[in-house]
């Protein structure tokens, strides 16, 4: 049976085709893995996420030589990464809580962008609140279920010191606030949560209630983080499709990965 | 008078630059000791323990009772200078293109007379302190100073050629963030070094005293992340040229031994800081600084590991740091033997807890970061290649001459 003729099932071939043409434009969200990309500061005594880092194994000279390669190494939270929610206390006892093990129809889901770039560029701690996401609702409509939420912020334009903003106090990036985690998860059953600063939650989440309330409450109810997002400026507010397939890591708590959109072109 | 030192002139490109060569450095194993007080910076002679006669050249057997038991000691260094020469000419490939060459020969008070290197401001018939250096080879030999300092000593060009002195030269300071690092870059810089590059990784990543660190005179800020290898690799193909002294400042110093840690997130992070971090440097750095040892006044003349002394025994309250320590010290082994043809020292500096946050719980005596930097920085000008600084690197040291295995089960009691 050709695919073709099966008018039942879904037009892969049209698909590819739109992708070909240009119908549909693929966005990379993904920031390139260098050594340099800052990663998530815990106090020093602490454990700490690897950064990536990268050794030649040979260039084409006498250590190997016709061929080129890289030893790598990393955290699973370095880069633009994927979140599962056995890394956070409030999921570790869900099923297939693991990049192992969640289903892999997860990894391609629609997605929402909701624009506080204004609002963080005046306040770096900007909060999202229930508030924000009803005014975008009334513009953009009500938030599909499972849909990836997609925090644009415009904190991936900025760099290094900039982008990190780490204080004596701690850093300082916009997040969203606990009400609003548990009202996306609850009342909107979106699918996760994804941002362009290091973690999901705003840079001074620690002093929350709870604590980490992106990771807690997502993770707890076996919904996804993506973080260190960028290009989210590219994305329209509703339409897109985000394929976000983690590595295939035996009880991983995440990976870093390469996240992508598809947009429809206006 | 010593004709103080002119700042070197920038290079000139179409000049090629002089392959290093090395003075004589066979030594027999008994004459090997004169080697062990110099690197220290001692002035040590065999001493026969029998009839107490004090030996020059190093033998087996003393030469007026025949005993084989002449350890050295310590002795008196004081003086006089009989006579002296100057040599114009030698087929000896080194001392050729560093003609004219004094030597003389010193009376020591303590008996012997030795054939030494003399300084420039040394007269035939003064009295003289003798002095034990390294040469390029890496060996002993004797130098004859004035009796009393006098100026620009340092400058003479004889003495140079035995030392490592950062005035003039240019130094790197591979990690800025320390307390250490930064002590370093305000001593090399008061030392007269030309520039000081220090190294800073994470620069996203505010940290104590870095505006202070930034306005030190003639430091100059560099990107460098020892536990990256693309990141020293682009540090040494940007400055390797321009370093003569690379002092390696990384640190990683955490509590605990190897089985109180749980997992190996901790002991990697050491490894990659300290001995990978050091493996790193040598190989981006080694081949360039090995290749300028003859460099002219600013030609490269060594590199600098600061060792916690728990490298020579461990300490179980900082079990998993002392391994790594002992691991950069044995690799700090095998440099000193690949640099040496390069004619460039390698010195080894170590001292026991710091007055920095990581040994917080530790009582004192304690190193300042300042008496560190400054030990070092005196350590190079006399050239020395190996220093122990303060008081708990001096007892570590001796009780390890004693007895190993003491030491051992005093260190983990």
């Amino acid at each position: 049976m050709s695919r073709n003729t099966d008018m039942a099932s879904p037009d892969l071939a049209a698909f590819a085709g739109a992708i070909a043409s240009g119908a549909i434009d693929v966005v990379d969200l993904t920031h390139t893995l260098t050594p340099e990309f800052p990663t998530i500061v815990m106090p020093p005594e602490l454990g700490q996420c690897a950064p990536f880092r990268m050794e030649e194994v040979s260039r084409y000279d006498e250590r190997g030589g016709a061929w080129y390669w890289n030893n790598i190494s990393m955290g699973e939270h370095t880069g633009t990464h994927f979140d599962a929610p056995v890394h956070w206390i409030s999921g570790k006892d869900l099923p297939r809580n693991s990049v192992d093990t969640i289903p892999p129809g997860d990894f391609i889901a629609p997605a929402v962008v909701i624009d506080i770039s204004k609002q963080s560029a005046e306040n770096p701690d900007y909060e999202l609140t229930v508030a924000d996401v009803s005014a975008w609702e009334k513009q953009h409509g009500r938030i599909p279920a499972r849909s990836w939420v997609l925090l644009r912020t415009d904190w991936s334009k900025r760099a290094g010191r900039e982008y990190v903003n780490m204080h004596e106090d701690g850093q300082h990036t916009p997040g969203p606030g606990p009400e609003v985690v548990r009202f996306l998860v609850e009342e909107r059953d979106v699918h996760g949560l994804g941002t362009e600063t290091i973690g999901t939650d705003a840079g001074q989440a620690f002093h929350f209630n709870p604590p980490y309330p992106a990771h807690y409450y997502m993770h707890g109810k076996g919904r996804y983080g993506l973080q260190c997002l960028t290009n989210l400026d590219l994305l329209p507010p509703t339409g897109s499709v985000i394929l976000a397939a983690p590595l295939k890591i035996r009880r991983g708590s995440g990976s870093p990965l390469r996240v992508l959109a598809l947009v429809p072109r206006e | 008078m010593t004709e103080p030192l002119v700042r070197p002139k920038r290079k000139n490109p179409l000049k090629k630059t002089r392959v290093p060569l090395l003075p004589q450095g066979v030594r027999s194993r008994t004459a090997l000791g004169l080697t062990e007080a110099a690197a220290e910076g001692r002035f040590r002679l065999q001493v026969c323990s029998d009839c107490a006669a004090v030996i020059y050249p190093p033998r087996d057997a003393c030469p007026r009772c025949l005993s084989a038991r002449l350890p050295f000691r310590d002795v008196d260094n004081r003086g006089t200078l009989l006579a002296e020469t100057t040599i114009r000419t030698s087929t000896d490939v080194y001392f050729r293109e560093r003609m004219p060459w004094r030597i003389g020969t010193v009376q020591l008070d303590a008996g012997p007379s030795i054939v030494a290197h003399l300084h420039g401001d040394l007269r035939e018939g003064e009295r003289t302190r003798l002095a034990l250096k390294l040469d390029k080879s890496g060996q002993a030999i004797a130098m004859a100073l004035p009796m009393e300092d006098t100026p620009n000593m340092a400058d003479d060009p004889q003495w140079r050629e035995l030392t490592c002195d950062p005035k003039f030269r240019r130094v790197l300071i591979t990690d800025g963030r320390t307390a250490v690092g930064q002590a370093l870059a305000e001593a090399c810089s008061a030392a007269g070094a030309s520039v000081v590059f220090v190294g800073v990784a994470d620069p996203w990543k505010p940290f104590p005293g870095e505006e202070r660190l930034r306005k030190l005179e003639r430091v100059e800020i560099v990107a460098l992340d020892l536990t990256d290898t693309i990141s020293v690799n682009e540090c040494a193909g940007e400055y390797a040229p321009r370093v003569d002294i690379l002092i390696n400042t990384a640190e990683h110093v955490r509590t605990g031994g190897i089985i109180e840690r749980k997992g190996l997130t901790v002991a990697r992070e050491e490894l990659e800081i300290r001995y990978f971090g050091l493996t790193r440097l040598a190989q981006a750095f080694g081949p360039v600084l090995r290749a300028r040892g003859a460099d002219g006044v600013n030609s490269a003349a060594a590199f600098v590991n600061l060792l916690s002394v728990y490298a020579l025994a461990n300490w179980p309250a900082y079990g998993a740091f002392s391994a790594t320590e002992a691991a950069c010290l044995s690799a700090a082994q095998s440099l000193r033997a690949e640099l040496r043809p390069g004619g460039v020292k390698v010195l080894n500096v170590f001292f026991g807890p710091l007055e920095t946050e990581w040994y917080q719980a530790v009582p004192p005596p304690k190193v300042a970061p300042s008496a560190l930097a400054n030990a070092t920085v005196r350590a190079l000008q006399q050239g020395l290649e190996d220093l122990f600084v303060g008081d708990i690197a001096e007892d570590i040291r001796a009780r390890l001459a004693v007895s190993p295995k003491a030491l051992e089960r005093e260190l983990g009691s």
